[in-house]
């Protein structure tokens, strides 16, 4: 990837390379034409040199049970009763949805750990990644994970590798039914609409396209039989966004609290410039000075030593 | 008993003990900053660069916390918060400028000695809990992402309430002159102690307030 193609970039605060303009492309994810058969994952970890353990099973057909660093996409099985009393597989492809504003990105404390190309990939450069897991608290979509051998964040790339040389992603080849497709977002778009179209013809009146305006749309997009109820598919958020308190932890409250502590700093320079330090007099080291003056305050009365109960305070 | 005798305020475990907290403090600080703004990153090659400096924050951290706690049950009776003190941050505007009048005498420590200690116990304590909780090699997986974020937000708070605390906290040392070889050495003149903490000053050397004439000195 030509650095020129990094318009977005974690902890940095200067506008990054935007010189050149590329169109954006997505991922489209076809609920109603998959048959969760997982060749995309086995895609996944063959184009991308992955193997995750081998785990067990929970009694479910989620194979892994989650994703991993060395899962980074997974169908996600839902057994969803509908209001008829009939049954309704729902099976979802799960992994990175490449937002336009990344909550990962947001959170990331590293520079260049988390990049997005002007094609509106998100990708992680693990060489930059420190650890932290901060991606994990702002990601909406509970996507990228740790991995505990070499403690770097990874998920899916949207195969950035591939797509740098004008191949589609891995995932998308070898779907067998044609439920990923991928092109340029507005293709996409466009492309769902049709498959709107034809699930309504069809008895699906909520059948709809999930690009939520949250995140400012996603570069992965899922045409759902049930668009009114994203959740029902395994838990996909109704409208996702970046938490507010992500956003009051990396928004303009960190700028004001740096300049609030470089104030404090030069407040205290100038305190000692106008002001000036507290010196104790010479001339107090030969006799106690009369104090008379504070005994007028009635203040000092009370905590007279020299009366009784006048003390409250027992040295430690 | 000599007037120029100087007068022992900080014992060689207590100053030990601050400085170690004060060294800590400078390094756990240092490695959270590097975190908490990019234009700060750059202080991670302090620290061998941002893995080394997100494996050592979280143990710099609880080690000054632990050894806070020791400073805590050193000085946690000489810091509470009395009639007097009020009075005495009633008249903060007038300490400000130098100017004695109508400040009332104080003990070990004035009422912002006192109000420092208390926040600094309350940061700590919040930056403890909170990173425990952000702490991703150990601890994150036992909680979930809404303690996950409420902990990311209030640590980097307590850490910006007690960094500014510090920062009054050095400067004071700096303005009052004496209070640094206070905590260095251990040692204050008789008319430091005076002048800044008479009342503490009256308990240890067991002076009268106004000694009258052939009164004899404890």
């Amino acid at each position: 990837m030509a650095s020129q193609d990094i318009i977005a970039r974690s902890a940095t605060t200067t506008v990054p390379p935007s010189a050149r303009h590329q169109q954006e492309v997505a991922k489209l994810i076809d609920t109603t034409k998959c048959i969760g058969c997982k060749a995309c994952q086995v895609a996944c970890s063959e184009w991308n040199e992955l193997r995750d353990e081998v785990g067990h099973s929970h009694g479910t057909y989620d194979n892994p049970q989650d994703l991993t660093a060395q899962s980074w996409t997974l169908m996600r099985f839902t057994e969803h009763e509908r209001d008829d009393g009939n049954l309704e597989w729902l099976i979802r492809k799960d992994g990175c949805m490449h937002c336009a504003e990344p909550g990962c990105l947001k959170a990331c404390p590293s520079p260049g750990a988390i990049i997005k190309l002007a094609n509106g990939i998100v990708d992680f450069n693990q060489d930059h990644c420190i650890g932290c897991g901060y991606c994990i608290t702002g990601c909406p979509f509970n996507i990228p994970r740790i991995s505990q051998k070499d403690h770097k964040a990874y998920k899916c790339s949207l195969c950035s590798d591939r797509v740098a040389v004008g191949l589609e992603p891995a995932c998308v080849k070898t779907c067998p039914t044609g439920a990923i497709v991928f092109g340029t977002k507005d293709d996409m778009k466009e492309h769902a609409a049709e498959r709107i179209v034809d699930l309504k013809s069809r008895g699906f009146d909520n059948a709809g396209l999930y690009d939520p305006d949250g995140v400012g749309g996603t570069h992965v997009m899922y045409v759902l039989h049930h668009a009114d109820t994203p959740r029902i598919y395994a838990g996909l958020p109704d409208q996702p966004v970046i938490s507010p308190l992500v956003g009051l932890w990396k928004g303009i409250t960190k700028p004001l609290a740096l300049f609030a502590m470089g104030a404090a700093v030069v407040a205290g320079f100038f305190h000692y410039v106008r002001v000036g330090p507290q010196r104790v007099e010479d001339d107090e080291h030969s006799e106690p000075v009369d104090n008379g003056v504070r005994q007028v305050d009635p203040a000092v009365h009370v905590y007279d030593p020299g009366k009784p109960g006048g003390q409250e305070e027992q040295r430690p | 008993m000599n007037d120029r005798e100087p007068i022992l305020r900080y014992t060689a475990n207590q100053r030990t003990n601050h400085w170690i907290v004060a060294i800590l403090f400078v390094t756990a600080g240092l490695s959270g900053l590097a975190l908490f703004h990019p234009a700060l990153f750059w202080l991670s090659h302090l620290f061998g660069g941002g893995p080394w400096t997100r494996v050592l924050h979280p143990y710099l951290g609880v080690a000054m916390f632990v050894f806070f706690v020791g400073l805590v049950i050193r000085f946690w009776r000489a810091n509470f918060i009395d009639a007097n003190d009020r009075l005495w941050l009633r008249r903060i505007d007038r300490v400000m400028l130098n100017k004695e009048e109508g400040v009332p005498a104080i003990g070990k420590y004035n009422a912002g000695q006192k109000l420092l200690f208390w926040t600094l116990l309350v940061c700590m304590l919040v930056l403890l809990v909170s990173g425990i909780v952000i702490w991703r090699a150990w601890f994150s997986a036992y909680f979930g992402i809404g303690s996950l974020r409420l902990a990311s937000l209030l640590h980097a708070f307590a850490a910006f309430v007690l960094v500014l605390s510090i920062i009054v906290h050095i400067y004071a040392g700096i303005w009052i002159k004496g209070s640094m070889g206070a905590m260095l050495h251990g040692w204050v003149s008789r008319a430091w102690a005076r002048k800044h903490h008479e009342l503490w000053y009256r308990e240890v050397t067991g002076d009268k307030p106004a000694r009258r004439p052939g009164q004899k000195e404890g």
